[in-house]
């Protein structure tokens, strides 16, 4: 691990999203429990006493926006963490096992990839009575572990042949204690950058849904604030307090989680960082186009 | 023969996913606690309506779902009305069909995607293109922007857009399919009208489109620039423009796959867009039937997304079947 690089574009894209967080972690603590609270009329502009503004209830925009931000990053984080979890499992015992396993894993894989997403979501809402935010953030996940299973099974099988593996069986190593010590370590770099876009696909799949009405029941998230400003006609009242910070926080979150992973991508892969020849073309070059393999969709027919 | 096998994989590969898709669209909405037909009569007996009626609107979904049977003979009867185009009655707009609310809806959502899909993948392919070969600034300022452009969710800039030139500096409606209070009809005035209310949501598609495919062709293009066999053109003294045709042909065959997936998400793919400017496609028609609870017609709409997606996608990979035959010797296992 000392050759290990980080760039700079890593550190600002660190630093911005660290600047997110703690504007989600510690704004809901400062403002303690003022969430649904009245403090104004329908859509106050910003003054003094409410930064940006209050919605079409008359609550006021800043604090919807810290608990907001919260929820949005509870079901990111978590849903990245289920999701990515699933997609390393089943595609480490599908790519270690080949043979029936791994035709089994892969078809049930294959097939959940081959349904859009939005259709399960958009069902399993509908379907779902009472949305709480860790619900959402399950149903989520169960719609975005594939690609990551897909990519990790085709990576554990070009580990799978290597002679440390054998000396691990033959020393009496289970398959658990074989995957978990001898593969995963492989892995782990892959695994961090699908983790942090499954982070952001989830966020945004979360907003997407609230947009289209089936976004968490009684919680605030960034999606929520933009259905109420749809809702409640701000933008053709010109009310931009209610729908630009909402609007921006999602754009910069997606923007930022992004350049992380790509930047990840750099440090881990030194071939993309070389480029003696064209140096600012190389050091940008193909990290979308591995970026692309991340999710998994060149790796498929291997 | 190598193909005629790949061609029968591939197809029932497809049906048996197409199976598992009609089957979660018949189960899910059934496990809504309660029954849904129960919860819409009695949302309707609240408004007023009269006794007899209500029972007559009941015995009506009852007997169309089936409800009074078991599930397996429910699904039969699901299948056999899906095989005669029969998407039930809607519940919000009883007694509308669903398959007529969805055919109303269907051609703004295909007139808006469509040519968004076609322009930006035409400009998002040149523009990518052009940032390879040119370089330095022209290319670090194509390659930020595009990639922010595609990073950003397309809803966000729908409404930016929306506020920006409908709103803040009025030039363009704020949203509709056409002005309000006017029926569509094929007259010169409706076609201009319909055209003013349509320049927005399709910029904000067309905009998002352009970012994404320049992105993926720039990638492509550098490492087509990069390998070998440009290198050995060169040695050899090719001039430029052949070499740029022979990049050309192989950075397009992903783009390509590409443009033919985007179409297949196509209904599904924006449905958000024609809420924010309250578009009269299939986007704005899901939105309202899951504020009404409007089962059959949420229904109908994740059915139509399923089909055209897993289709398009089977359309590709027997293209695919076709053009490289790498892809039919690794399915028959002879990588």
């Amino acid at each position: 691990m000392r050759m290990v690089r980080f760039t700079p574009r890593f550190w600002i894209s660190l630093a911005v999203f660290s600047v997110v967080v703690a504007f989600g972690v510690f704004g809901p603590m400062v403002a303690g429990d003022k969430l649904g609270e009245g403090v104004g009329g329908l859509y106050d502009p910003p003054s003094a006493q409410a930064w940006l503004g209050t919605d079409d209830l008359g609550h006021d925009i800043f604090t919807n926006l810290m608990f907001g931000t919260r929820t949005s990053l509870v079901i990111g984080f978590v849903a990245g963490a289920f999701a990515t979890v699933i997609g390393v499992v089943v595609g480490l015992l599908a790519g270690y096992h080949g043979g029936r396993v791994e035709e089994a894993l892969m078809g049930v894989t294959n097939v959940a990839l081959a349904i859009p997403a939005i259709v399960v979501l958009i069902l399993l809402s509908v379907a779902l009575d009472f949305r709480s935010i860790v619900t959402m953030a399950l149903v989520i996940a169960i719609t975005s572990w594939p690609w990551t299973a897909r990519a990790v099974r085709a990576q554990t099988s070009s580990v799978r042949t290597r002679e440390h593996l054998d000396v691990a069986r033959l020393s009496g190593a289970g398959t658990w204690n074989i995957l978990l010590w001898d593969v995963l370590p492989y892995l782990m770099s892959y695994i961090c950058m699908a983790f942090v876009l499954q982070i952001s696909s989830a966020i945004l799949a979360e907003a997407g849904l609230s947009l289209l009405g089936l976004g968490p029941s009684d919680s605030v998230s960034l999606g929520i604030m933009l259905n109420w400003a749809l809702v409640g006609e701000s933008l053709r009242t010109g009310a931009w307090w209610a729908f630009v910070p909402p609007t921006v926080l999602l754009t910069l979150i997606a923007f930022t989680l992004l350049m992380l992973q790509s930047s990840l991508d750099q440090v881990f892969n030194p071939r993309l960082r070389g480029g003696r020849r064209r140096p600012g073309l190389a050091s940008l070059t193909p990290q979308t186009g591995v970026g692309l393999d991340v999710r998994g969709e060149e790796g498929g027919e291997r | 023969m190598r193909l005629r096998g790949y061609l029968i994989g591939k197809t029932l590969w497809y049906l048996g996913a197409m199976v598992v898709a009609v089957g979660l669209n018949f189960l899910l909405p059934r496990l809504v606690p309660g029954n849904p037909v129960d919860a819409i009569v009695a949302q309707l007996g609240r408004s007023g309506t009269q006794a007899e009626t209500l029972e007559r609107i009941h015995r009506h979904y009852v007997e169309q779902f089936g409800l009074d049977q078991p599930l397996w003979s429910q699904f039969l009867t699901y299948l056999g009305n899906l095989a005669h185009f029969d998407l039930g009655t809607s519940f919000a707009s009883y007694p509308a069909k669903v398959e007529s609310l969805i055919l109303e809806a269907l051609p703004w959502t295909i007139g808006l995607q469509l040519p968004a899909i076609l322009i930006g993948w035409l400009v998002g392919n040149a523009l990518g293109a052009l940032a390879a070969f040119k370089g330095g600034l022209f290319d670090r300022g194509a390659f930020l922007s595009s990639l922010f452009l595609s990073s950003m969710p397309y809803y966000c800039l729908a409404i930016i857009l929306l506020y920006l030139f409908a709103v803040a500096l009025p030039i363009l409606p704020p949203g509709g399919g056409y002005e309000y209070g006017t029926t569509p009809e094929l007259s010169i005035p409706f076609i201009v009208d319909v055209l003013r209310h349509y320049w927005l949501p399709f910029f904000s598609l067309v905009l998002i489109f352009v970012g994404g495919q320049a992105v993926g062709m720039r990638s492509m293009a550098i490492y087509e620039l990069n390998s070998d066999y440009v290198n050995y053109g060169r040695s050899l003294g090719l001039p430029d423009n052949r070499i740029v045709r022979y990049i050309f042909r192989n950075a397009m065959l992903p783009q390509l796959t590409g443009l033919a997936l985007s179409i297949g998400t196509l209904v599904g793919g924006a449905l958000v867009t024609e809420i924010v400017f309250s578009y009269p496609g299939i986007g704005y028609l899901l939105f309202s039937a899951i504020s009404q609870n409007d089962y059959p017609v949420i229904q109908a709409i994740t059915l139509i997304i399923v089909i055209t997606v897993l289709v398009s996608n089977f359309l590709v990979e027997v293209a695919y079947g076709f053009v490289d035959p790498r892809i039919r010797a690794a399915q028959a296992g002879e990588r």
